[in-house]
């Protein structure tokens, strides 16, 4: 390993603009002439639309126009479509609502958006907003997950009866049946994964730009994936073809899942700026993040455990009512599916599970992907389900976890919901978590703190999931509408110094670095000579974009298969400038060698070579120095490990503190030490916000949005949160030239059955639904409420 | 409408403004200094932190017309003749940072925090921090940055 290599933590070459103020977030971005566009949302949780008069707003002063539903469609433009086909069980594919960007006949959650207005100032566009006279007929609405599904709730959809988008099952039920007939013991429970607001730092915006010259449409936008944005809005929406189309996510403050799905707002926006032939600029305030964002979770589950007499798993079935919100957003109907029921065996042999899950409709935002997406969903229930059943059997969690993983010379594993494990080493990590957190010691610290009239608890969460997304083939097989490989292009300058061009997006992640160093340690060009160029359809290949943990796992093997390429080809120029066989030359490090001798020349020296081709092969090869690589992967990858928690609770107010939280993940192999610590921090960190302070509320009867900002919803500070004790395994991933896993979501996923097992384990009731606060805790410590015992229907 | 005089980085600036217009648009849209952000409108994510007359102030929470004549630094003013303060340096170190959204306005609160403050200890760093949010550290390394900052400050 080198000081720059793969392995180093390399400060990163990012940060320079984002610690000296000259970050370039589209907010940041003015043009000549720019518009601003406000919309007006709706304020029913359920309304029909029956007319919008314009007269008003359109007189106003600064207004340049006003646009609605109806002007979409009369313009030819396209739906919002769900990006992921979920079958039911019936075989019947799921009941999908239409939508536009802009409602038409009827408005399904607050905050849906129906009309826009364009002026010359913000303010003067939200004033106008403000006395757009929209007629609306208020309907019942219903926002609750189980009293949407239950026999009086209004019906939202026509195409969906009984709010049901679709009623999806896997495994082998006959088999779970037959391992719960013979089992010796049966464990069960109800439990609820809150819905959340993700709430990036920086909230949505959009700019988009008509250049009348060239029928071009630039839109910059915040996006994780600003291919599939423009291919979606070429596809689907009928905005613009994509080669008339260039959508540029520059810097963005931060992701996690929500700036993955196309919206509304940027699509009329980019609609919007032919029509009118100005530029418009969106920005959204917190408030309309809290209200247009796609959500995160909001499962409600009924799960049960079947084990034999010594302990073991026979069998594992679960019932989850998955929110999907007002209508489909883009991967929303995969979350709570594929990438989340296909993980439910956990790093245990549990030979038969059945899972069924049914995605809902309620009126509330639309439901998708958030850091984890369906990941710590099924983790969470594990976890839980698995704690549980060591207490009441009484034995130690610990032990009852070992007696039942998967061991690490069992691999590849196929599990009993169809997925293949490649690698792991449970065992290890879990014994190595413990030794980190002293779990010997533990009953002591518990005794002391009794001393002190505090109560002290241990939780385990042992948590595998599924990165790298994904084999395209699988995944179309699964209902996916794309595929989703990657892309990277590595080119040389005569000079020695190279750009990298990826389809994947930095938003936080460290790619300008971590691929920089990658580069720099396969083709020995120093990583100062090394740019990393991402997140602009005009300058960049197709690619896919980042989200799932897939940046190194697809997007670095993309890299390293491009690198394999300008080897390849440095090695046919190295053997006609050192005048010597191919087969005889060794290469190493950026530097082909004659093989015995001293004579060598080295890849940036090939590359004047390439440009300036006098000395060189023409016959043969054509000129230049530039390879692009398309990475399908082979497989998802299974990082996975053992998070521990332990807490001291504070009986009289019911406050929870956290004494102390180690990780121990299996990422495979790790190219920055230090970037990777950090998104496990990250991670834990939104586990622990959900796990004792976030709540996404709305009200039951008039379907308003409780929790509308960060006053009314609890987003961890610093002080929430303890330090962290993160330590790494490595098991390399069999099936990609790095041998990464991914590390990104691991946090989001573990922390919170590690922190709710802690708790349950300190003040001693079976169960608390997450957010555990004071007052729940204080609540349950009382025995004030029954929890996980009702039943989800 | 009026016009407000203020420094800003050390030059002397003026501009027409609405009697409404918050000092952060100020900054932004008038200056086009957008280092200072906005990440929400209630006042808690910090985002927006300068300081005014030296202490540490959320810019959305201030009117522009409020800083007529007062001495205002921003994030871009920190770093002299290109080299980073002590603070900015502190937080690449310790990768202090993911996104750099939250980043000028927790570097701005970190050398105010380190200002008021003979020493820092975790502790007290992380309950000075309720005023500015991140999303993506877990605040695990913005605490060691500011650690480390904090005493680079003070030539330790």
């Amino acid at each position: 390993m080198t000081e720059t290599g793969i392995g180093a933590s390399v400060r990163r070459k990012e940060d320079k603009r984002f610690l000296t103020g000259l970050g370039n977030y589209i907010d940041d971005i003015n043009v000549d002439g720019q518009t601003y566009a406000y919309f007006a949302r709706s304020p029913h949780a359920r309304a029909k639309i029956n007319g919008i008069d314009k007269e008003t707003a359109l007189s106003m002063p600064g207004v340049v126009a006003v646009l609605t539903g109806p002007d979409w469609v009369a313009d030819g433009l396209g739906l919002l479509v769900c990006g992921w086909m979920i079958h039911s069980k019936d075989g019947s594919e799921m009941n999908q609502p239409v939508r536009t960007p802009l409602a038409t006949q009827s408005v399904q959650f607050v905050g849906e958006p129906v009309a826009a207005v364009i002026a010359e100032t913000l303010e003067q566009a939200r004033d106008a907003a403000e006395a757009l006279a929209i007629d609306y007929e208020p309907l019942p609405s219903v926002t609750d997950l189980r009293t949407a599904v239950g026999p009086d709730a209004p019906q939202i959809h026509e195409c969906a009866p009984g709010n049901l988008c679709y009623e999806w099952e896997i495994g082998d039920k006959a088999a779970t049946d037959a391992a719960f007939e013979a089992a010796d013991r049966v464990v069960s429970i109800d439990l609820v994964n809150n819905r959340l607001v993700p709430n990036p730092m920086e909230p949505r915006a959009a700019l988009a730009r008509f250049d009348p010259a060239t029928d071009e449409i630039t839109l910059h936008t915040t996006s994780q994936a600003p291919h599939v944005v423009r291919l979606v809005m070429a596809a689907f929406l009928n905005i613009a073809p994509e080669h008339k189309l260039r959508v540029i996510s520059p810097d963005v403050g931060g992701g996690f899942g929500v700036k993955i799905a196309t919206y509304p707002e940027e699509a009329v926006c980019t609609w919007a700026c032919r029509k009118i032939g100005r530029p418009i600029k969106w920005t959204a305030d917190r408030s309309q993040a809290f209200l247009g964002d796609s959500h995160g979770r909001d499962h409600v589950s009924h799960a049960e455990l079947a084990l034999d007499k010594d302990s073991i798993f026979l069998g594992m079935r679960v019932k989850t009512l998955a929110n999907l919100g007002g209508y489909i957003s883009a991967f929303g109907s995969a979350v709570p599916t594929y990438m989340y029921a296909t993980l439910l065996a956990g790093q245990y042999r549990t030979p038969a599970i059945y899972a069924e899950v049914d995605g809902v409709f309620t009126n509330t935002s639309p439901v998708d992907a958030y850091r984890g997406a369906g990941r710590p969903e099924a983790s969470y229930l594990i976890e839980r389900l698995v704690e549980v059943a060591a207490r009441e059997i009484g034995i130690d969690p610990a032990e009852l976890r070992r007696k039942n993983f998967i061991s690490p010379d069992a691999f590849p594993h196929e599990t009993a919901v169809g997925v293949s494990y490649d690698s792991g080493n449970y065992e290890g990590s879990l014994s190595m978590v413990l030794d980190m957190a002293d779990r010997a010691g533990f009953e002591k610290r518990r005794e002391e703190a009794k001393g002190r009239g505090k109560l002290r608890g241990f939780g385990i969460s042992a948590y595998i999931e599924a990165c790298g997304v994904a084999p395209s083939k699988i995944a179309g097989a699964l209902g996916a509408g794309v595929g989703l490989y990657e892309s990277a292009e590595i080119r040389f300058n005569a000079t020695g110094s190279v750009t990298v061009f990826t389809g994947c997006h930095s938003h936080g992640q460290g790619l300008e670095t971590t691929y920089a160093q990658i580069v720099s340690d396969l083709l020995g060009v120093p990583l100062e000579n090394i740019d990393v160029v991402f997140g602009d359809t005009g300058r960049v290949q197709m690619g896919m974009g980042t989200y799932g943990s897939r940046s190194l796992a697809v997007g670095g093997s993309a890299l390293v298969k491009a690198a394999d390429k300008i080897i390849d080809k440095c090695r046919k120029i190295a053997a006609h400038v050192l005048e010597a066989a191919e087969e005889d030359l060794e290469y190493e490090g950026g530097k082909f060698t004659v093989a015995g001798t001293d004579r060598g020349i080295t890849v940036p020296e090939l590359a004047f070579a390439a440009y300036v081709p006098h000395n060189y092969p023409l016959e043969e090869l054509e000129p230049g120095l530039d390879e692009m690589a398309y990475y399908d992967p082979i497989n998802y990858t299974f990082p996975a490990g053992t998070h521990v928690c332990e807490v001291e609770v504070d009986p009289d107010t019911g406050e929870v503190e956290i004494a102390n939280f180690v990780a121990v993940d299996d990422f495979g192999r790790v190219i920055n030490p230090m970037i990777v610590a950090g998104q496990v921090h990250g991670g834990i960190v939104q586990g622990l916000g959900q796990a004792m302070l976030e709540e996404c509320r709305y009200d039951a009867e008039s379907g308003q949005l409780v929790s509308g900002s960060f006053m009314d919803y609890a987003m961890p500070r610093a002080d929430d949160a303890p330090s962290f004790e993160v330590a790494l395994q490595e098991t390399l991933c069999p099936h990609n030239p790095l041998g990464v896993k991914g590390c990104g979501e691991a946090g989001a996923i573990a922390a919170p059955a590690a922190i709710i097992n802690a708790i349950t384990d300190a003040i001693g009731v079976r169960h608390l639904d997450m957010p555990a606060t004071p007052e729940k805790v204080w609540a349950a410590i009382r025995g004030a409420g029954a929890q996980g015992t009702q039943a989800a229907e | 409408m009026p016009t407000v005089s203020m420094t800003v980085n050390g030059k002397a600036v003026s501009a027409e403004v609405e009697n409404r217009t918050l000092l952060v648009y100020f900054l932004r849209e008038s200056l086009g200094l957008t280092g200072t952000h906005i990440g929400c409108d209630t006042s808690q994510c910090g985002a927006c932190v300068v300081h005014v007359n030296g202490s540490a102030v959320k810019a959305c929470t201030m009117l522009a017309v409020q800083a007529e004549g007062a001495d205002v630094a921003t994030i871009e003013g920190l770093a002299t003749n290109g080299d980073l303060h002590p603070m900015q340096e502190a937080f690449r170190e310790n990768h202090g940072l993911q996104c750099g959204f939250c980043t000028p306005g927790m570097v701005m609160a970190a050398v105010d925090m380190a200002n008021r403050h003979d020493e820092l200890d975790e502790k007290t760093v992380r309950a000075e921090l309720s005023g500015n949010f991140c999303r993506c550290t877990g605040y695990h390394n913005i605490v060691l940055s500011i650690l480390a900052g904090a005493k680079a400050m003070k030539g330790a």
